[in-house]
């Protein structure tokens, strides 16, 4: 290879092109032309560096120099400086809060939002090679678990470190396991719950796909310490990549003497199989979970009595997420302090939350409990697309809430976000932005529990289609002002009384968007209007005279022709022909059409 | 087949696995291919890697891996050169694949859509 080039990064973060990372570049390139260097020195956009409250960065290689809040006008001193006489630009570099000055991107990172604790490996090791597993610490902790610890030991330091479980509920992990020890049985079971079933959230597959070894592993420690030695993955037929790769991992560990029997040598004996699911939501739950794995229908019982005591087959079962059991071993080879160091005071470790909705980055990201909303959303998450306004995200997906802008800044955890009346749940993280209706919203999850309750109690089957019907009513225009109360009334019933988490929590949404964006419910069933212009019934379209030039696009492209008027003459919508489409106001070139 | 019969056999085997995956003459490549990865696009720049890197006689490793959470700039995949650290390109399609080749894997210049590691990692 050729001497090494220098070479001129420039993140262009969506954050950061707000902060004139644009410019930033233009000027660059102009300096180096006026020094005769375009040819020899290259400028790169880049993605995000996730150190947006220092952005724009410009990074300089070779040597990883990082500059921070580089304005345009700074452009001429880094050609000058550093570029042609090698000097570093001592200004523009970072400093910390003592005065040292800190230039390689490596001393940097620290800075950095995200923390992969969860996806450590994915994108990193072919899934399908155990050894590269292996590479990456796969199957150490095991090997550790099993020839110096005793169950009770592994068990403390799982309590210790503070891990709750990631499906959802957030119970801790390390007393579920004590439970399931000290019911004592001739078979016990340990289940991964790789059931995901909200919509939006996709954690669990990605970490199956990218490093299902770490599953596998965290499965047999969980085995040794509640002294089971069948492990069982139930996942949903939906998942087809996820499955093979598992498959390959379970037979391939099997081949090495890291599943089966006599374990490294110890003698613990431990296999896995996988159960598959029809993808329904209620198997989340894990009473509904065993009975699909038993073959019967996917319905909860009530608990207690709980699947520590008696679960699948009737014997103590430990049901566990994905997410948790990836967890597991970088608790065991690094220790509980090391994990609790990390996040909130009774939150601790990371969380991975899928992004997705009305925002730039979507994508899966990995974050220390406590992290505000406003960092995940605007700095990681690089915004809200088309620089539209923030309305509210979802967490918890449809057993979740909304939170809105004045949850922004509250760090996440359990607790907090349970407290503003939404709750964690598997880490979907919906983006809305100021074209979002939120009854439609709330009608949309609600439409999803409708189509998932299995069926089983009567205020989950029938409250639920209730609660729909009533906002399908209120979108219509049909609503009254008493409706409202009627919902919350309803949504409480049917929370207090539903048999299992489905039911218990499917009108959060509701109840939380209701008390959120109230005004917007009372807009709908008072004056009949949707202000985020989302609701079908509740719209006109309407041609402004003024705008239109009479170039009859609309007209052509309307399908039901309810758009007349004469060439070059102002056009006009028929109200009562118009199934608002919205496909004229597409067509529009001069921003005539509107909705009212 | 390898019997794993002890943690030190497992040991042995990071060891060695490390040294070949990390051997500093050799270019990888990894095609991130989970299922976000793979429905935007992933196999064909992975088939079309393979073969021309073999066309124009580069020796690299190229495998295929979970995705890294990219979603919005599937699909992506990550070079390290010798000595280097990884870098990973977002946005690939067979034409910016051919780019990062000739650019990258040959001469060490950067193209455009380099999605800069966003985060810290354990260790």
């Amino acid at each position: 290879m050729a001497r090494e080039k220098m070479q001129i990064l420039i993140c262009g973060g969506t954050s950061c092109s707000d902060k004139q990372s644009e410019a930033l570049a233009d000027n660059l390139k102009l300096e180096l032309e006026a020094n005769a260097l375009e040819n020899d020195i290259k400028v790169v956009r880049s993605g995000c560096f996730g150190l947006c409250n220092l952005g724009p960065v410009v990074k300089i290689v070779p040597g990883d120099v990082m500059y921070v809040k580089v304005t345009p006008d700074d452009a001429r001193e880094i050609v000058s400086e550093h570029i042609m006489k090698g000097n570093k630009v001592e200004r523009l570099l970072y400093k910390d809060p003592s005065g040292k000055t800190k230039s390689a991107e490596k001393e940097l990172s620290v800075y950095k939002k995200q923390l992969r604790i969860v996806l450590r490996n994915c994108g990193i090791i072919d899934p399908e090679n155990i050894e590269e597993a292996i590479a990456h610490d796969a199957y150490e902790a095991l090997g550790k678990v099993l020839t110096e610890m005793k169950p009770l030991e592994v068990i403390k330091i799982i309590k210790d470190s503070g891990l709750r479980g990631r499906g959802g509920g957030g119970f801790p992990t390390g007393l579920k396991w004590e439970i399931a020890y000290k019911n004592k049985s001739d078979e016990k079971f340990v289940v991964c719950n790789a059931d995901e079933g909200d919509p939006g959230a996709f954690m669990d597959r990605s970490v199956l796909e990218g490093d299902p070894h770490a599953i596998l592993e965290a499965m047999a420690i969980c085995g040794y310490s509640i002294e089971a030695h069948k492990g069982l993955i139930y996942i949903r037929a939906e998942y087809p990549l996820a499955v093979a790769r598992l498959k390959t991992a379970i037979s391939q560990a099997r081949e090495y003497g890291l599943l089966g029997k006599d374990i490294m040598g110890t003698g613990f004996d431990f296999d896995i199989d996988i159960r598959y699911g029809a993808g329904a939501f209620v198997c989340g739950e894990e009473t509904a979970l065993i009975h699909s794995m038993e073959g019967m229908r996917g319905e909860p019982t009530v608990k207690p009595p709980f699947p520590a005591e008696s679960g699948f087959m009737g014997k103590p079962t430990n049901v566990n997420n994905v997410e948790t059991f990836a967890c597991i071993s970088p608790i065991i080879l690094k220790g509980a302090s090391w994990f609790s160091a990390t996040g909130t005071e009774k939150s601790k470790g990371t969380k991975v939350f899928a992004l997705a909705g009305k925002i730039n980055n979507v994508g899966l990201i990995e974050v220390p409990m406590g992290t505000t909303l406003r960092e995940v959303i605007f700095e990681i998450g690089g915004g809200i697309r088309k620089g539209k306004k923030f309305k509210a995200a979802q967490t918890g997906g449809p057993s979740g809430g909304c939170l809105t802008e004045k949850h922004l800044d509250t760090p996440i955890d359990f607790d907090n976000l349970t407290a503003a009346g939404s709750m964690m749940g598997s880490g979907g993280l919906i983006v809305m932005d100021e074209d979002d209706c939120m009854v439609s919203v709330a009608k949309f999850f609600l439409e999803f529990t409708v189509e998932e309750s299995c069926g089983k109690c009567s205020p989950c089957r029938i409250g639920n289609k209730r609660l729909h019907e009533l906002l399908e009513h209120i979108t219509k225009g049909k609503g009254t002002l008493a409706d409202l109360d009627r919902l919350k009334n309803m949504s409480y019933v049917i929370k207090d009384t539903s048999l299992c988490g489905l039911g218990q929590s499917s009108p959060n949404p509701v109840l939380s968007t209701l008390e959120n964006f109230r005004d917007e419910y009372e807009a709908h069933v008072t004056v009949k209007k949707c202000p985020a212009g989302k609701c079908k019934d509740l719209m006109e379209y309407f041609i402004i005279a003024a705008n239109c030039v009479g170039c009859t696009a609309c007209a052509r492209v309307c399908p039901v022709g309810a758009i007349t008027g004469e060439r070059k003459e102002p056009h006009f919508i028929n109200p009562s022909i118009c199934i608002k489409c919205g496909a004229c106001m597409e067509k529009c070139k001069f921003d005539a059409i509107i909705i009212q | 087949m390898k019997k794993v019969k002890s943690p030190a056999d497992l040991r042995k085997i990071k060891d060695e696995v490390r040294e070949r995956m990390y051997s500093k003459e050799k270019i990888r490549v990894r095609v991130h291919m989970g299922t976000s990865g793979l429905a935007s696009g992933a196999r064909e720049i992975y088939d079309f890697l393979r073969l021309e890197l073999e066309k124009r006689n580069i020796h690299a490793s190229v495998i295929s891996t979970g995705d890294m959470g990219y979603s919005h700039a599937e699909p992506t995949l990550e070079v390290t050169l010798p000595g280097k650290d990884p870098v990973v390109f977002g946005n690939v399609d067979k034409l910016k694949a051919d780019d990062i080749i000739e650019n990258y894997i040959k001469n060490g210049e950067y193209v455009d859509g380099i999605l800069p590691a966003n985060y810290r990692k354990i260790e």
